[in-house]
């Protein structure tokens, strides 16, 4: 499902992230610690959205795509490459103006039952942001907004003086939801927001996102490991294994003909709701589990599991190429 | 999900610090009306603090007065915990005390309370002050508490002011380990990240995001520190490094029973007993306060009969 752009100028970016690494250093010891190994969350990743446009991140546990959404927001520290918001150098930023990065960037968390601080009114929690930022100076225009904001994401007005663990896991994640507008963002992170609910609850707030996208015009970097969902939400797609892009570009076309034999994999594990359908369909099955990011394979990160592998594979790493219908592939069979 | 209407109970920013006072003293009340447990210690915690303040003019006699006559009497009607190897009254000597043990009690308590969660909180996110600060802290702890008051008491010499010194350096030091294990796990929590995300500054996530959480640890270990503050003032004073004998504490004037415990032991119960009422008292507040702080026990106290 693609979405009709924002009337702005969506040529350009809003969101560029390049080559970008986080590495965690695995430390031993206990008074002289040194450095025995390295955890390559997230290893020369680029991905680019434009105004008004949802970046649907997919992979499976231990990809990484936690760890990149929140080096957006630099709740993690980044070991190289660059990230730019609308033209600026987000990892150049400091205090303040780190700050106003954090008010035009909201993020939606996966855990609705851990996100919210249980001692806080969930009214308070959503006036948080306006308070922080100085959006308004007095408490009147902020009460106003905090229950024009409770309007917006289907909660009643009178739960603002109810603490989190009255609510359900749905009211919990409308609440963070209500908490990432507050400031007035462009750009919205949401770190599987809806994996944590139950089914019908999940439609709910995905109808909610898209509500979100067209009446705000907000642009979505959306991680998933539900291919179902981000093919739902998503305009562009972009794969994760191992800490690197595997495979990107527009979502229908990568639904349509997956070009990546792990995208294959990842797709080809979607069950069909035809039975006939179902049971003629030939299914690529990946063996084992993802490689330890501490140790990961040499040449392609992903040649141990491909079903398509071949000798040059395991010795040298694929470089994302661009293919004729404009997506990329980091494939050397492809 | 409960579904009441919530008419009078209005959703207010910041509600003003009266209504939070009214609040906090109304919950009280209830919550000692349902648990009578809480309820008695909480009433004897108000009469020791009556007697702390008015014990020297409650009492009938002169209380640092000699009188060798009556020296060894038994309980009576007109001496009613007895006399001591002095002649003095053990009741007046005992309510006279009571000043003593909460004025050292509850100082320790709020210096190191205050101290050691204001340290707590600001090494927590300075790795380097951390790593100092709590090798001191290692230090402090690896001595046993008396044994460090007394060290430190005949350094700086006995007096009540040095007493509360030093009790406060050692539990500070407690203090200071505690909250800041408590700090530093919750620094990891997803609802301090979404704070930071949302670009709350540090300051204001350690008082608003961070402290309140960890509030009931604090009121916790505040009680336990309270009840044993006073017993090692009481532990001090009975081992002559607290405050001179003369002076009415509830450790001296049971030092001064302990030589006379076969022949009278009155002398030593009273004040023990006193002691023991007011520890027991404080430590079970504290358990309560614990469970009706925790917003999600709250809630379940109120449903469930026990």
């Amino acid at each position: 499902m693609s979405y009709s752009p924002a009337a702005t100028d969506n040529s350009v970016p809003i969101l560029k992230v390049r080559e970008l690494k986080v590495h965690f250093p695995v430390k031993r010891g206990l008074i002289f610690q040194r450095t025995v190994g390295v955890v390559k969350a997230v290893d020369g990743v680029d991905i680019e959205i434009k105004h008004g446009e949802t970046l649907g991140l997919v992979g499976e546990s231990g990809s990484g795509k936690t760890t990149l959404g929140r080096a957006v927001l630099r709740l993690n520290d980044t070991s190289g490459g660059s990230i730019s918001y609308s033209g600026q150098d987000v990892l150049a930023l400091r205090g303040g103006e780190m700050r106003r990065l954090r008010k035009n960037i909201g993020m939606v968390f996966q855990d609705p039952y851990g996100s919210l601080n249980p001692r806080m009114t969930v009214g308070n929690i959503v006036a948080e942001p306006m308070l922080v930022h100085k959006i308004f100076d007095n408490k009147l225009a902020i009460r106003n907004r905090v229950m024009e904001l409770f309007d917006t994401v289907g909660l009643n007005r009178s739960m603002a003086s109810r603490y989190p663990h009255e609510f359900s896991g749905g009211q919990r994640q409308r609440v963070g939801i209500a908490r990432a507008l507050a400031s007035g963002p462009n750009i919205l992170i949401c770190d599987e927001p809806v994996s944590a609910l139950d089914v019908s609850i999940q439609a709910q707030i995905i109808s909610l996102f898209d509500r979100l996208k067209l009446e705000q015009q907000l642009t979505y970097l959306f991680i998933a490991h539900d291919l179902s969902v981000v093919r739902h939400v998503s305009d562009v797609v972009a794969v994760m294994y191992l800490g690197k892009i595997v495979e990107q570009g527009n979502a229908d076309d990568i639904y349509r003909s997956p070009q990546h034999p792990y995208t294959q994999a990842l797709l080809s594990a979607v069950p069909i709701p035809d039975p006939a359908v179902e049971r003629k369909r030939s299914r690529t099955v990946l063996k084992g589990d993802i490689p330890s990011p501490l140790n990961p394979p040499s040449g392609c990160v992903f040649s141990p599991r491909c079903p398509i592998a071949e000798d040059r594979c395991f010795v040298e790493a694929p470089m994302s190429r661009t293919l004729s219908d404009g997506r990329r592939a980091a494939c050397h069979k492809v | 999900m409960t579904v009441t209407s919530d008419l009078g109970n209005e959703w207010q920013l910041t509600p003003p610090l009266s209504t939070r006072l009214r609040g906090m003293f109304g919950a009280t009340v209830k919550a000692a009306k349902r648990d009578i447990v809480l309820g008695v210690s909480i009433s004897l915690l108000l009469l020791g603090l009556f007697l702390a303040v008015f014990g020297p003019t409650l009492a009938r006699t002169d209380y640092e007065r000699t009188d060798p006559v009556n020296r060894m009497l038994p309980p009576s009607a007109e001496h009613w915990f007895g006399t001591d190897n002095w002649g003095r009254d053990v009741f007046d000597r005992t309510i006279v005390g009571t000043r003593l043990s909460f004025l050292v009690g509850f100082s320790v308590t709020l210096i190191s309370t205050v101290i050691g969660v204001a340290i707590a909180l600001v090494i927590s996110y300075f790795r380097i002050l951390d790593a100092i600060m709590m090798r001191f802290v290692d230090g402090f702890l690896a001595f046993p508490t008396i044994l460090l008051a007394l060290a430190l008491i005949s350094l700086i010499g006995p007096s009540i002011g040095n007493v509360i010194i030093a009790l406060s350096i050692t539990a500070t030091a407690g203090k200071i380990r505690l909250v800041r294990g408590a700090v530093l796990s919750l620094r990891e929590s997803t609802y301090v990240e979404a704070a930071r995300a949302v670009g709350v500054p540090v300051p204001r996530i350690l008082m608003l995001h961070v402290l309140p959480n960890i509030v009931s640890i604090i009121i916790v270990q505040a009680t336990f520190t309270l009840a044993s503050a006073i017993l090692a003032e009481a532990s001090l004073s009975f081992l002559g490094a607290g405050v001179p004998e003369y002076v009415p504490s509830w450790g001296n004037i049971i030092a001064t029973g302990q030589g006379y415990i076969q022949v009278g032991f009155h002398i030593s119960f009273f004040p023990g007993l006193f002691l023991t009422v007011t520890v027991l008292a404080v430590v079970l507040i504290g358990d309560s306060i614990r469970d009706h702080l925790d917003p999600k026990l709250r809630g379940r106290l109120k449903t469930t009969t026990h």
